[in-house]
């Protein structure tokens, strides 16, 4: 299987700051990946770094097997749709099909303009009076039109109203139903990410905590109850990611690759939601408000 | 043709919502033999999930021979499952009917009888697997 | 990507092009009329003896629209440096659609290359349209003025020829490489305006006189190229002599009147002031003229001059073009290392 997306402790500085460091990641292609984590955690750097719109202090990147920022035919390859999905103010839906037509050899102009209609998009008004939903319509329709096989997303539905994000969500996910699409985006909305993606990378604080397919991080995650002990005393194997303690009970989340047969445990299943917010609290945190959220 | 929704909410993993969905449709006779179901395009953009979700469901409903694609066409109903478990139906509703009326004579308000029929539910799942 | 970037451009060269162009008509018109008399007015002159004051009229007739014209053609590459150039890419920056085009099948080399190419040469079309129009209009007006304002004194040599396709070519480029360090459309606009007026007043006091070796002449002073009489002191003590060279249209850089020992003099000696009042009025014929000359003469006072000749105008055309056009590869240069190393 070919890989979509394959790092090898990749970084990023900017200044003194590191915005993306030891990042390595393999991920196959045909998934589609959600890339969660707090504000300035690396997601924009990461993506931008795999659409070649930044190029890394450190480290190296595949995407699809080509160097990010190698060429013109890599650039066709990935669609990129940036943040806040920007668009020429002055310019009007038309002109923008048309900027697509002529950057992009691969461009389907008949599928842009469906999409543009169906999505209720009048082709003769200027992007600058475009609500933001309609904005990030326009970005998607711009980046699926250009038939990459790869459409990254960085936080496109971040600033648009629920309706719009259900809308926009679908019209990814129909797009790569359609195309066969790998997609690689970025939320910080647990739901979405829950609902679209695969395959999951959460980033905090510039370091990648967990990455991998989303069944096998819900099938080998576990919340553990039980009365109150060390969780130092845990089998080989067993990796805590979150710990709370009350006076007499202890709760575990952990990472278990074997199931789970110490009785004194009640085991239960955790949900994505759960699972993420486990991993973006720090790890060592025993017992701070921050854990609240496990109970 | 069925329309599926999703339950964000309850727990159930997505492809196992859309599979007990195509199921209780063919048991109440909203999908016969024949039938097409909706192409894994259709349903993306109508519940924005993961294509691979719809895939997935379709393969397990497929592994079971309720449905079978037909490479080109659609994916179709091969087979119902009204006809042999719905004659039954009565008679289990009937008993079940009693034991409920046993249990509110006993006491029992409506969330101890949910707890109680749930806890059972599963010791007696988990039972059948063990 | 020219699609783009002529869609993008098209309102503001339509609005350049179109003032150009409605200016360069009013031009032909009144150029024609202004060619005209003044070839019927040196003609009666030359037939009635004395030019002079035909020459002195005639210039002064048409200070206004002469200096007018030269401010526009000397302003227009400011001006496209600055709405033009600045904000080319800072605006972009500033809006992020840098990112939408960025992440189209192209890469950000050719987008520079293309944006800078197109917009650059329009800009250099625009200044070059504008000052032959101006230079051909004024072509009477700077040979009747060869040696009170000649073509190479700096504000006629930036107005004319070929000056403001360099100039408009830097300030472009400029513009451009301003705008992506600064990354902001209005202050890229500013600096951008700073470098260029900078550059416009220290290149001719200090850059463009030393580009080839000016000539030194010692000259005695007559009656016929004795053109002027200034005061060089407050107190109207000290005397400045203004002379002329023999090739007319000379930029005359420095002009000292010399001693016997051939050191300048700090000030003409205290007879000097009785001639004052008539050696330019007079006569050369009067004998109290003629006295005062042959005395300065006598004394060994000369006028020693430095100066560019006439002759050399298209040679520091060229040149000055070439200056500017170095320095307009030399920011393009940047400009696309800037972009591929660390605009990002």
């Amino acid at each position: 299987m070919t890989t979509l997306l394959r790092t090898r402790e990749l970084g990023k500085r900017y200044r003194r700051r590191w915005a993306l460091r030891d990042c390595t990641l393999d991920i196959p292609a045909g998934r589609i990946v959600g890339l969660v984590g707090p504000n300035g955690a690396g997601k924009s750097t990461l993506l931008n770094i795999a659409a070649g719109q930044l190029a890394p202090s450190a480290g190296s990147i595949e995407v699809l097997g080509g160097h990010p920022a190698s060429g013109p035919a890599q650039l066709a390859k990935v669609g990129f749709v940036a943040q806040d999905t920007p668009a020429y103010a002055a310019l009007t839906v038309a002109d923008h099909l048309r900027l697509g037509a002529r950057l992009n050899p691969r461009w389907d102009a008949a599928a842009a303009r469906n999409r543009i209609e169906r999505v209720g998009l009048d082709p003769a008004q200027r992007t600058g009076t475009l609500s933001g939903g309609q904005r990030a319509q326009l970005a998607l329709t711009l980046g699926v039109a250009k038939r990459p096989e790869l459409l990254i997303l960085d936080e496109p539905v971040a600033a648009v109203d629920p309706l719009a994000r259900r809308e926009f969500l679908q019209g990814l996910m129909e797009a790569a139903a359609e195309y066969e699409l790998s997609v690689l985006l970025s939320s910080h909305l647990v739901t979405d990410v829950e609902r679209v993606c695969d395959y999951l990378v959460v980033l905090v604080d510039s370091h990648v905590r967990v990455a991998g397919d989303v069944d096998e991080l819900l099938s080998s995650h576990h919340r553990l109850t039980g009365p109150r002990r060390d969780p130092g005393t845990l089998p080989a194997g067993q990796h805590v990611v979150s710990v709370s303690h009350t006076e007499r009970q202890t709760t575990l989340l952990l990472r278990a690759e074997s199931p789970i047969h110490d009785p004194a445990w009640t085991v239960s299943r955790v949900g994505l939601e759960d699972l993420v917010l486990a991993y973006l609290s720090p790890p060592t945190a025993a017992g701070r408000p921050a854990l609240e959220v496990l109970r | 043709m069925i329309e599926f929704h999703l339950d964000a909410r309850s727990g159930v993993s997505p492809y196992l919502q859309l599979v007990r969905q195509v199921r209780q449709a063919l048991r109440l006779g909203l999908l016969r033999e024949g039938d097409q179901l909706p192409t894994v395009k259709d349903v993306v953009a109508r519940l924005a999930i993961n294509p691979n979700t719809v895939l997935k469901a379709y393969r397990e409903l497929e592994h079971e021979g309720l449905i079978a694609a037909r490479p080109g066409v659609g994916t179709f109903v091969t087979r119902t499952l009204s006809d042999a478990s719905l004659a039954a139906h009565g008679h289990l509703r009937h008993e079940l009917r009693r034991w409920l009326s046993r249990a509110r004579q006993a006491g029992l308000d409506d969330e101890s009888i949910e707890a109680l029929f749930m806890t059972t539910f599963r010791a007696a799942a988990e039972e059948d697997i063990a | 990507m020219i699609w783009l970037t002529w869609r993008q451009f098209r309102v503001q060269a339509a609005v350049v092009f179109g003032a150009i162009v409605a200016l360069a008509v009013v031009l032909v018109v009144t150029g024609r009329e202004l060619a005209d008399s003044y070839a019927a007015g040196l003609a009666a002159c030359t037939a009635s003896g004395g030019c002079s004051a035909f020459l002195t009229n005639f210039l002064r007739d048409h200070d206004a629209q002469y200096y007018g014209l030269a401010a526009v053609t000397m302003a227009l590459p400011g001006i496209l440096g600055v709405f033009w150039g600045a904000p080319l890419v800072s605006r972009e920056l500033e809006t992020g659609t840098h990112r939408l085009v960025w992440s189209q099948s192209i890469t950000r080399t050719r987008w520079l290359a293309v944006k800078l190419g197109l917009v650059g040469l329009a800009s250099m079309l625009a200044a070059g349209l504008l000052s032959l129009a101006v230079s051909w209009w004024a072509t009477p007006l700077d040979e009747a003025g060869a040696s009170a304002r000649p073509r190479l004194s700096p504000v006629v040599f930036a107005a004319r020829d070929l000056a403001p396709i360099g100039y408009v070519a830097f300030a472009f480029v400029v513009g451009v490489a301003v705008g992506m360090l600064v990354r902001r459309a209005l202050p890229a606009m500013a600096v951008t305006l700073a470098i260029f007026v900078a550059l416009q007043i220290a290149v001719p006091l200090w850059v463009r006189p030393s580009l080839l070796p000016p000539v030194e002449a010692t000259v005695a002073i007559t009656p016929e190229n004795l053109r002027g009489i200034g005061m060089s002191s407050p107190d109207g003590t000290a005397r400045e002599l203004t002379i002329a060279v023999e090739e007319s249209g000379s930029w005359i850089l420095d002009s000292d009147t010399v001693g016997a020992d051939g050191a300048p003099v700090g000030a003409l000696p205290a007879w000097f002031s009785e001639c004052d009042p008539i050696m330019l009025t007079g006569p050369p014929t009067d004998p109290a003229v003629r006295n005062c000359f042959d005395r300065l003469a006598e004394e060994g006072y000369r006028q020693h001059i430095t100066y560019h000749p006439g002759s050399r105008y298209w040679t520091f055309q060229w040149l000055e073009v070439a200056l500017y056009g170095a320095a307009t590869l030399a920011a393009a240069g940047f400009a696309f290392w800037w972009l591929r190393k660390r605009l990002c």
